[in-house]
């Protein structure tokens, strides 16, 4: 089941991503509308980190390729926020949880340019959509991970964008927390933005994405969740019928077969 | 012994002046290659350098610090080509690529370095100096060469300390902003390999990796700021640069870069163990203080289980000997745990034997004792854990349990009544 929308906000075409010689994408096509919450979905190693940078062009792709807004990443990149892992980054880093969210406004200063007054206004009033501004000035590793979690999404908020990919936002949070970001990503939709959700928890995902996105290694199903989340393509997705797919992926691995001939 | 009149010679202070500005530029940039975990990087680049220097040295023949530096500069640089080409290209991880481009380079270094002084050049002599530094022999022409790259070097991290520290905590970010990425770590990789090539002139090829990393590894304990982590390595590089350098003049034939590096350990040493939060001393104490509370509470808790098994409760009268039934107390430690509460205004001295709990002592006891009921109901009836395994948990669980947890505690337990538990 994969649906595709007319004038879609992103557009992923043939995708193709290689680690090592070692296929992680394979010749993924679909295409997303705007103003959703979309899931991506699928099993541990499935590939849902990589499609995620690979379309944020932080992995080398090996064929296909990425629309977002109907052009290219560099064209539009102040319009698209992404938020990697939280387990990403060392949170032991010197910088207290205002400095990282004023990481968000970077994007928008120059060369030599610190951030102005304006920045941190911006950033404290992120902290304060994701209850976080009583800890503005605690360091980061001082934070619980639900906290540092919140952290990086005031990040992303401080980047004003119309697109948000995020990688497991919901990784290692609390119930409330995962609720808080919840509400704020729905209150976001509704203001016409779109967000990317990696994800984990089945059971929520009705809750939480109009639409979903099921993978692995290739794309089993995208479309709106009530059409997607059935028995029979979860069972694709997280059954174990890929088994000639990942015998051939350690094949071209060991024998050092590039993914394209030429 | 000492003659001290000898630092106000101009030729010293220019020696001075050379150390501290290639300790300060070193411990600049090296804040950056301590935070992105590269410490070991910059020891391999130390050693990397030898080579260049020898081999600008045999080409030009002189050892004018312009032919040199851009001959160290290019192989300190290609061993960090090197470790990454290693690593990335086959199976060999990071620390065994370190130490395979180190030796191989430091080896053909100190080989040519014999070549060189078996082959009768002119002016040949001194150049093993780069070893261990050379910081006496500074010429203010030197001083004038390094002092301008450590200018440069220290400008270069402010015009780009935002992209820097970005691209230290969240390279993947910084990408998605658009940052050149792969630029800014060349430009870094850059500073760092001038850093050390400067840095060598004062400590020497052996001692370099320490002027670089020491001071932001020292200053990582004083705060949680990047600026303030900057300025505080650049204050501990700057104060060993100038007692080192000072110190091998006024005690004559030391040698200067080892007692830079010298007080740049100690430094190091004494930020370790009296460091605030993380100090080995502020450690130990607040250990010390746990133990002290717990010792306290405990007693208050068996006096107060005492009071409720006696028929006159407020007004009862304990021998030491009555708590040690009830709790296995070594007796040097319930003497001195007894002797802190009586300070402290939690119990009374009655007689030569005899001791009670004051109001205020009652109180306390009764608190630890709910507590420690609490935190049972908790672990029994909410977590559903065995009752007979409970115990021991709420006896240290107890001592830590705050106002508002144990508020939250009552709230989802429904606010049960709790009888203390006599034993």
């Amino acid at each position: 089941m994969i649906q595709q929308v007319e004038q879609p906000l992103i557009e992923i075409h043939d995708l193709t991503v290689t680690y090592h010689r070692k296929p992680v994408l394979w010749g993924i096509d679909f295409t997303l509308p705007k103003g959703i919450i979309a899931g991506i979905m699928g099993p541990n190693g499935a590939g849902k980190s990589t499609l995620i940078k690979a379309m944020m062009g932080l992995v080398p792709v090996g064929s296909g390729y990425v629309k977002l807004f109907g052009e290219d990443l560099k064209e539009v990149r102040a319009k698209v926020s992404y938020v990697p892992q939280k387990e990403s980054v060392d949170w032991d880093f010197p910088a207290s949880a205002l400095d990282v969210v004023l990481m968000g406004r970077y994007g928008k200063l120059k060369w030599f340019q610190r951030p102005r007054k304006a920045d941190r206004d911006v950033a404290m009033d992120c902290l304060k959509k994701v209850g976080m501004e009583a800890f503005a000035n605690r360091q980061i590793s001082q934070l619980s991970g639900g906290q540092q979690q919140r952290v990086f999404i005031a990040r992303s908020l401080a980047q004003d964008a119309d697109l948000y990919l995020m990688d497991e936002p919901f990784a290692g949070v609390d119930i409330a927390t995962e609720t808080a970001i919840v509400e704020l990503l729905k209150e976001m939709t509704s203001e016409g933005k779109t967000v990317v959700v990696v994800h984990h928890d089945l059971q929520s995902a009705e809750n939480y994405f109009d639409w979903l996105v099921l993978m692995n290694l290739r794309l089993v199903a995208s479309g709106p969740i009530k059409e997607v989340m059935t028995k029979e393509l979860l069972q694709e997705t997280y059954g174990g019928k890929l088994n000639i797919l990942t015998t051939v992926t350690d094949l071209l691995n060991k024998q050092d077969f590039p993914i394209r001939e030429k | 012994m000492f003659n001290y009149s000898i630092l106000f010679n101009p030729n010293v202070m220019y020696v001075v002046l050379g150390c501290l500005l290639m300790s300060v530029s070193a411990s600049t940039v090296g804040t950056f290659t301590f935070l992105r975990k590269k410490s070991l990087i910059g020891d391999a680049v130390a050693h990397a350098i030898l080579p260049g220097i020898c081999l600008a040295f045999i080409l030009n023949g002189t050892k004018n610090p312009l032919y040199l530096i851009p001959g160290a500069f290019l192989t300190g640089w290609l061993s960090i080509l090197l470790v990454d080409a290693i690593t990335h290209h086959s199976k060999i991880k990071q620390d065994a690529a370190i130490s395979i481009v180190l030796s191989v380079f430091f080896g053909t270094g100190i080989w040519l370095l014999t070549v060189i002084q078996h082959s009768g050049m002119d002016n040949q002599s001194g150049l093993d100096a780069f070893l261990f530094g050379k910081a006496a022999a500074l010429t203010s022409f030197d001083v004038w060469v390094f002092g301008i790259v450590a200018l440069l070097l220290i400008a270069a991290i402010w015009a780009f300390y935002k992209e820097f520290q970005l691209l230290s905590f969240d390279k993947d970010f910084a990408q998605s902003i658009g940052y050149k990425t792969q630029l800014l770590e060349l430009l870094l990789s850059g500073l760092t390999v001038l850093a050390i090539v400067t840095g060598i002139q004062a400590v020497g090829v052996v001692l370099m990796a320490s002027l670089l990393i020491a001071p932001a590894a020292t200053a990582r304990f004083w705060t949680d700021k990047l600026h303030v982590m900057i300025f505080i390595a650049i204050l501990i590089s700057s104060v060993s640069a100038i007692i080192g350098a000072s110190v091998s003049y006024i005690a004559p034939s030391m040698p200067t870069g080892p007692w830079i590096v010298m007080v740049l350990s100690l430094c190091a040493v004494l930020t370790f163990i009296f460091a605030p939060h993380k100090g080995i001393v502020v450690k130990w104490l607040k250990q010390r203080r746990n133990q002290q509370q717990m010792l306290e509470e405990n007693i208050l808790k068996t006096f107060y289980y005492l009071t409720q098994t006696t028929p006159d409760s407020d007004k009862a009268y304990f021998k030491l000997t009555d708590i040690q039934k009830q709790r296995s107390l070594r007796e040097s430690e319930l003497n001195k745990g007894i002797e802190a509460l009586i300070s402290e205004g939690y119990i009374e001295k009655q007689n030569d034997q005899y001791y009670t709990l004051t109001k205020e002592g009652l109180h306390q006891g009764k608190r630890v004792a709910h507590l420690h009921r609490l935190w049972e109901l908790y672990l029994t009836e909410y977590l559903r854990i065995a009752p007979d395994h409970v115990h021991d948990d709420a006896e240290t669980i107890e001592h830590v349990l705050t106002p508002e947890l144990q508020e939250r505690l009552e709230i989802i337990l429904g606010n049960p009544e709790i009888k203390p538990e006599v034993k």
